[in-house]
């Protein structure tokens, strides 16, 4: 459903039509940050144990009587989440304020308002924006904003470092992943999610799904550029590089505890499912069943949506427990001098393509 | 159009730092990511470790040296024991030295695995760490199978060793080593050829053989910059020389000789010496009485010596000067992370932020030996 229905099922939307969109506007907030919160819970526990079996052992587990990680440790994430709320939550004396309060909630909001024009299926949209694409790639940056905030309102030089490596790291990789949504979009003609998904209904001769991925090969290469571009801009392993751990201590981060330091976190996985959502609604079909006219309709929809975007979601964290880190210039090197090119090659194949076959 | 130069931001990089190693503070002046001087600052761990030694009897110096390299305290033993037998002129039984270059070479792989694995988490890389230190975590489990402790061992006395092999630990031993053979090579699959490994670490900090040699460093650093200098082969102490073995050298491979990566191929490719050294030496382990040397009172002869040993990190030398006392009359140690420390300086300036940290973590650097 989408938030006009929401409108439109108030009984007085027609008299205070201001009233019932602000309640339907927060009845979506509400819910995407349930799931949000529900989501990172989640992927909290799946990043421990996920890592923890790639890494050979078990990672939590509750054994014994009294409080422990419950069965499995289960209950990992949430003694994760209380842990930090209850943290005592400093401000350092010599950073700027409003800065730094501010920080967390910008990083935050970037990852939160790009969920209002995902189709987690057929009917399932906070809103259907006529330019969505474009919509979530622009708010998705506003994270960037926050991180740059954070490391300069910490006044330390750690954090400092970290902020101006994911300035330079975000102008970097918003290009190319612009460039390579743009193949789609040119075949699709339309900037709705729901549209692109609708475009991807259907079969290639009958056998391959009919999935923007597999529709030539400029826009097979383009689903890589666009995927990788995204692992940078969640800042994920390997390019990790604003917050690199065994060089800048924690980056933007540094100086954060508690709440704070939760709210990048929860906005880092946020932000994972944004670009991995995205990834799988422009290239992989969205919410389109892999085998034509088989389990279709509304909840399978809503388990293809999710099928896909958390299988690459864990494809991330595979990429993080697998590779080191790039340096900073090694990582401008592959925006600026592979990616880039090949992006707009790709541009060029695809309306040649579209001309000659389309 | 000239270069714009601001101006140089001084940052201290330790001591409380993930990949300092211990408690180094490096105070680096940075033009944005670019490093132009490095000016390494040690002495937090500093216990007078020197300054003990002349105050406690012979065989009170040994559970010191455990704690001075306490990666690798099987070999400081060795050579403090080795240094104080030459002194006082002992022979010891066949089978002690036999089952002296076993630990050493056992504490060897588990030394290297360490450096490898946080030379790979200081270049961001967390899961090979933990598969280094689950299969250093078995070497751990000899150890303590055999004299009770896991870290600091306190195993090789003057005259001999505090324990004889339980029953069937050389099989135990072998079991090890059939399980680690074929971990190299996933190590290799995992990591050192990983292309963003390689590029992060092929050609970065480049130590010239000429370099290397003015400032004295030694082991697998040296052998990273190709030069082939072992002590175990060139002024062979103990049993070295009954066994074949190679000695690694860099060859700039993956880059030039005497890069990062080199420095943490040789030491990959020296474990695998090891595994060999230990298998020869368990084949012809004789058997006798290890306490049979054992001196009553350590009381070493008037005079000196300098004796030096190949420790995981390199030339590792006890200078000893006895008055015929059962107390030394000073002691002194010659620290292979030391000199590897010194030439941080002279090969990092010029390289980026990370960069320094992973030439830092090439030179496998230990605290507790720098500081003493």
């Amino acid at each position: 459903m989408t938030i006009d229905q929401i409108i439109n099922w108030i009984p007085f939307s027609a008299d205070l039509p201001a009233i019932a969109f602000v309640i339907a506007a927060s009845l979506c907030a509400v819910t995407v940050f349930l799931f949000i919160a529900i989501y990172a819970l989640g992927i909290i526990y799946g990043e421990v144990k996920i890592s923890s079996f790639m890494q050979d052992k078990v990672g939590p587990m509750g054994q014994g009587v009294g409080f422990h990680a419950g069965k499995w440790g289960l209950l990992q994430p949430v003694a994760d989440a209380l842990k930090l709320i209850l943290k005592e939550d400093i401000i350092p004396a010599a950073a700027d304020k409003k800065l730094f309060i501010m920080a967390p909630f910008v990083v935050f909001i970037g990852a939160f308002i790009s969920f209002a024009a995902l189709p987690f299926n057929q009917n399932t949209v906070v809103s259907d924006l006529n330019i969505g694409v474009f919509y979530i790639l622009a708010v998705g940056a506003l994270s960037v904003l926050g991180i740059i905030l954070a490391g300069w309102g910490s006044n330390n030089k750690w954090a400092l470092y970290g902020g101006m490596r994911s300035a330079a790291q975000i102008v970097s990789y918003e290009i190319p992943a612009g460039l390579s949504i743009v193949t789609a979009v040119m075949l699709t003609g339309t900037l709705s999610m729901q549209g692109i998904v609708e475009f991807q209904s259907g079969t290639i001769w009958g056998i391959l799904p009919n999935w923007i991925v597999f529709n030539n090969p400029f826009t097979f290469i383009s689903f890589f550029i666009f995927y990788i571009s995204g692992v940078a801009e969640c800042n994920r392993t390997p390019f990790d590089i604003p917050e690199a751990e065994s060089e800048l201590v924690a980056g933007a981060f540094t100086e954060y505890s508690g709440m704070r330091y939760a709210f990048f976190f929860l906005s880092e996985y946020a932000e994972m499912f944004v670009i991995s959502a995205v990834a799988a609604t422009v290239f992989l079909g969205g919410w389109n069943s892999p085998i034509s006219g088989f389990f279709d309709g509304p909840i399978w929809g809503l388990f293809w949506f999710m099928g896909k975007t958390l299988s690459l979601v864990f494809v991330m964290l595979w990429f993080r427990w697998t590779f080191p880190r790039l340096r900073v210039d090694q990582l401008m090197n592959v925006s600026w001098k592979v990616f880039l090119p090949f992006s707009l090659v790709n541009i060029f194949g695809v309306a040649i393509w579209s001309l000659i076959v389309g | 159009m000239g270069v714009v130069h601001g101006d140089l931001m001084t940052l201290n990089i330790g001591p409380q730092h993930p990949s300092t190693h211990g408690v180094l503070r490096l105070k680096v002046k940075t033009d944005g990511e670019i490093i132009s001087e490095v000016e390494p600052i040690i002495g937090y761990l500093h216990r007078c470790f020197e300054k003990h030694c002349e105050n406690v009897t012979y065989d009170q110096v040994i559970p010191y040296t455990d704690r001075c390299d306490y990666i690798a305290a099987m070999n400081n033993n060795f050579g403090y024991a080795v240094a104080v037998e030459e002194l006082m002129e002992i022979k010891v039984p066949e089978r002690v030295e036999y089952i002296r270059v076993i630990v050493a070479e056992l504490n060897r792989i588990a030394s290297h695995l360490l450096a490898l694995g946080a030379f790979g988490l200081d270049v961001g890389a967390f899961t090979p760490f933990l598969y280094m230190f689950r299969d250093r975590e078995r070497i751990l489990d000899l150890f303590e199978v055999l004299c009770g402790a896991r870290l600091l061992y306190n195993y090789i006395w003057v005259g001999g060793i505090s324990h004889d092999f339980p029953p069937n630990f050389d099989s135990k031993i072998i079991e090890f080593l059939d399980y680690f053979e074929p971990k190299i090579d996933e190590y290799n699959n995992l990591l050192t050829f990983n292309k963003i490994f390689i590029e992060r670490t092929a050609d970065i900090g480049v130590l010239p053989p000429e370099i290397a040699i003015s400032y004295g460093v030694s082991g697998p650093n040296l052998r990273g910059s190709g030069v082939t200098w072992d002590l175990r082969r060139d002024d062979p102490y103990s049993i070295y020389d009954k066994f074949d073995f190679n000695i690694v050298i860099g060859e700039g491979e993956m880059g030039t000789v005497g890069d990062c990566w080199d420095r943490y191929f040789v030491r990959m490719i020296e474990m695998k010496e090891s595994v060999k050294i230990i298998r020869q030496a368990l084949k012809t382990l004789p058997s006798g009485d290890v306490h049979q040397a054992l001196p009553k009172k350590i009381r070493p002869p008037k005079g000196s010596i300098y004796k030096r040993t190949e420790s995981p990190r390199g030339d590792l030398a006890y200078y000893i000067v006895s008055d015929g006392s059962p107390i030394p009359y000073r002691l002194k140690m010659r620290s292979p992370a030391f000199t590897s420390l010194s030439v941080l300086e002279e090969i990092s300036s010029g390289w980026m932020m990370s960069d320094v940290l992973a030439i830092l973590g090439s030179l496998d650097i230990v605290l507790g030996e720098i500081d003493r």
